[in-house]
């Protein structure tokens, strides 16, 4: 029946609802096709940040100008920034994985607001063509860097404002979400899923949420003060009528440190559930990791001030926060020596989302590493501002969240579109794809011990060498990514039609047909004392 | 299953009035974190500007910020007695009631209106020649935020006010009713919001000295 089910289309992708073809996407409730419309939505920003990336690396190539001037520089790397925060690893797993497989997770037959869960991506929508605006129109693109530091973002001659809205309008789009996967996770779990039976992936989207909820407002509100100080002059950042731009990026740090928890949680929960399928063991350490969840997004409030450790800021509070960042790394190990204690002994099942859940432990432990580095108050002013940094923050943003993206990608592909991608073309797309990650960015550690600044469209002669292999790198992370989605995209048409349970996972998504009925469930289903998501022995 | 082919699906009502109340409490605290924000910057420079601060704020008329307090203060009353009419049944003393609450809302408006003009006559909105020539940095400051956080207040006020136009039409029309009250529920919920913070912007600006 299930396989019938597949072949007929009476799934969420093929159904006939109240309205036909696009409008039957863009107007649909159904939390599965919100997901898609997420997915491919975020996947055309990702590309966009993608060029952009590869166009400063190519300017980065050789000394002195290469193919951009200094103005055009600074508005690459803020667009780049603007785009791959806001508009890819912040909804990223969220979005779209929590949007497709959270409801079907607890068994619940949709969200708790569908509604305002189609409104999210409207307003995720309206929050992309409002920062394209900016590009498009106006005089230039904006040029402050994504932080949209004070004073530059009120001094800038560019067309900063409706970058600064859009940022704002993609906000309020993460707190809806955040907001309706609370609700769902406290009202809609299905009989017998109790807390303890909850996935670990939806225990990270909790966690998450909840730093959605409460973080996001801060930086709200300080869009909206910059849009006043550039639209009124109100003064509140402005020195020359007593403001403090540094007040700026203490808000400013107080919503983004968190944020970057809100990018690095859900991603660690797509790994907790990727290891112990293809380990076919229970997780070690179920409660450890919910703990550590829990640990990482309260803890995470705590620490926005390193960024700001060379800004002006008091002895004291430098100890201060370089010692809850010190303590905000250790849940992190915690789940690190959860995921390599479940490989150990497990009837190991080497799988393209294994591939990646493996090379995610290794780049996400070197961009950890690498933050302690920059934690640490002494080291932190050598390395401040250099290609350290931004090597630091992609091995985690990119290595973590990227490649747990993709790792959940090959995961759930089956299930969501009921159809195996060819699993040799993804190996080697996985392959090309990491070995350019690593020559993209491990470069950058070395320049930026070498002292080369970050933000310069220049350099001095003596950093060419690192820079060649850097820009290398990006040109084959880019041929990686290009086979990655060239093999997903064809296998989402023409691949074999997937099985329920390809993987043998023991999540409840795995027990619905694949694609998913439009209900997701038959019958309710019912958590039995003895079941839990990761029960394999 | 091949019936269902092409067969219009549609969601099952799901309507929980648990998961509504959850939702709107949680929205609250994204409300008064966006506030806590304005709150934090405030005390930043009134930490900085205490004298400027003390003088800035006998600009402000106490007489309608108190005014305006009470009403509002009133307003919270009288939209919490129309959920309980709405429980009990009483569907036309509901109506009455949110009614009154949005005429108070507009009168709260009217009053920022005349409160805004007189500071306006006087030369005093953000950016004036006034201000930025005749003011010290901390007395900008203040204005600067006093303009910010009661128009910013001012915004959630109309915001409910739309709010309680929809309750209204729900529970008129019947689809909102003593079984589904969320809509109305929730209206009364985002009201005291915007009534609590006022209690923090009334001493905040018009009473500390």
């Amino acid at each position: 029946m299930h396989t019938t089910d597949a072949v007929n289309g009476a799934n969420y992708l093929t159904y006939q609802g109240k309205y036909k073809g696009l409008l039957g996407w863009i107007f649909s409730t159904d939390h599965k096709r919100i997901g898609l419309l997420y997915l491919y939505s975020i996947a055309t920003m990702f590309a966009t940040g993608v060029l952009l990336g590869l166009a400063m690396k190519f300017e980065l190539l050789a000394p002195g100008k290469t193919i951009m001037d200094a103005q055009t520089y600074n508005a690459t790397f803020t667009v780049h920034g603007v785009i791959m925060i806001f508009m890819v690893v912040v909804p990223g797993l969220p979005a779209v994985f929590g949007n497709l497989m959270l409801p079907i997770m607890i068994g619940a037959k949709d969200v708790a607001f569908p509604k305002l869960n189609l409104l999210s991506w409207w307003l995720y929508l309206t929050g992309v063509v409002l920062v394209l605006c900016a590009l498009l129109f106006g005089s230039g693109s904006p040029d402050t860097g994504w932080t949209f530091y004070a004073p530059y973002s009120f001094k800038t001659g560019t067309n900063l404002l409706p970058a600064v809205f859009g940022a704002f309008v993609l906000g309020f789009s993460s707190i809806l979400t955040g907001l309706n996967f609370l609700v769902t996770i406290h009202r809609l779990r299905c009989p017998g899923m109790k807390w303890s039976k909850l996935p670990l992936f939806v225990w990270t989207l909790y966690g998450t949420a909840w730093i959605q909820l409460l973080a996001t407002p801060v930086v709200g509100i300080t869009l909206v003060l910059v849009a006043l100080e550039r639209l009124f002059g109100v003064g509140v950042f402005d020195p020359a009528l007593g403001g403090d731009p540094v007040l700026y990026q203490h808000l400013f740090w107080i919503y983004s440190h968190p944020a970057v928890y809100i990018m690095i949680l859900p991603a660690m929960g797509a790994i907790s559930e990727i290891i112990p399928t293809f380990s076919q063991k229970h997780i070690f350490g179920y409660k450890a990791i919910i703990a550590s969840t829990l640990a990482i997004a309260f803890v995470g409030y705590l620490v926005w001030g390193h960024h700001m450790f060379t800004a002006g800021m008091s002895g004291t509070a430098q100890y201060y926060f370089s010692l809850l960042t010190f303590i905000v790394a250790i849940p992190s190990a915690i789940k690190v020596f959860n995921w390599i204690s479940t490989m150990y002994k497990g009837s190991i099942n080497i799988q393209t989302p294994f591939y990646w859940a493996v090379s995610f432990i290794f780049v996400f432990m070197v961009g950890g590493l690498s933050g302690l580095v920059l934690g640490s108050l002494a080291t932190d002013i050598y390395v401040h501002d250099t290609a350290f940094v931004v090597a630091h923050f992609h091995y985690i943003v990119f290595g973590g969240t990227g490649f747990a993206f993709f790792a959940a990608m090959h995961y759930w592909f089956p299930k969501i579109f009921g159809r195996m991608y060819d699993k040799a073309w993804a190996n080697i797309g996985w392959l090309v794809f990491t070995i350019g990650f690593l020559a993209l960015y491990s470069p950058m550690f070395y320049l930026g011990m070498m002292g080369m600044p970050r933000r310069y469209y220049d350099y001095l002669e003596e950093f060419h060498g690192g820079n060649i292999l850097s820009t290398i790198g990006s040109w084959v992370l880019v041929t990686g990514f290009v086979i990655i989605v060239v093999n997903l995209v064809r296998s989402a048409r023409k691949g074999e039609p997937a099985e329920v349970n390809p993987w043998h996972s023991r999540t409840l998504e795995w027990t619905v047909p694949s694609p998913p009925p439009v209900l997701n469930f038959e019958k309710e289903p019912v958590i039995g004392e003895k079941d839990g998501p990761y029960n394999y022995e | 299953m091949a019936e269902h082919q092409h067969a219009h699906v549609e969601h099952p009502d799901m309507y929980d009035p648990e998961s509504s109340k959850i939702g709107m409490w949680l929205f609250i605290f994204t409300e008064l974190l966006l506030f806590g924000g304005l709150f934090i910057v405030y005390s930043v420079y009134r930490y900085m500007n205490p004298d400027a601060f003390h003088l800035a704020a006998e600009e402000l008329n106490t007489f309608i910020g108190a005014f305006n307090t009470v009403i509002l203060l009133v307003s919270s009353m009288t939209i919490a007695m129309s959920t309980t009419a709405l429980q009990k049944g009483h569907k036309k003393v509901a109506i009455a009631l949110v009614v009154i609450t949005f005429i108070i809302g507009i009168g709260f408006l009217v009053n920022k209106y005349f409160e805004w003009g007189i500071k306006f006559s006087h030369g005093i909105w953000p950016g004036s020649e006034q201000m930025l020539n005749e003011m010290s940095q901390g007395e900008i400051l203040f204005f600067g935020l006093y303009f910010v956080m009661t128009g910013l207040h001012a915004l959630h006020i109309i915001v409910g006010l739309i709010i309680m136009g929809f309750a209204i039409r729900g529970v008129a029309n019947g689809k909102v009713n003593a079984k589904r009250p969320s809509l109305l529920d929730n209206c009364g919920l985002y009201w005291h919001l915007v009534d609590l913070i006022w209690i923090f912007l009334f001493p905040l600006f018009y009473l500390i000295h």
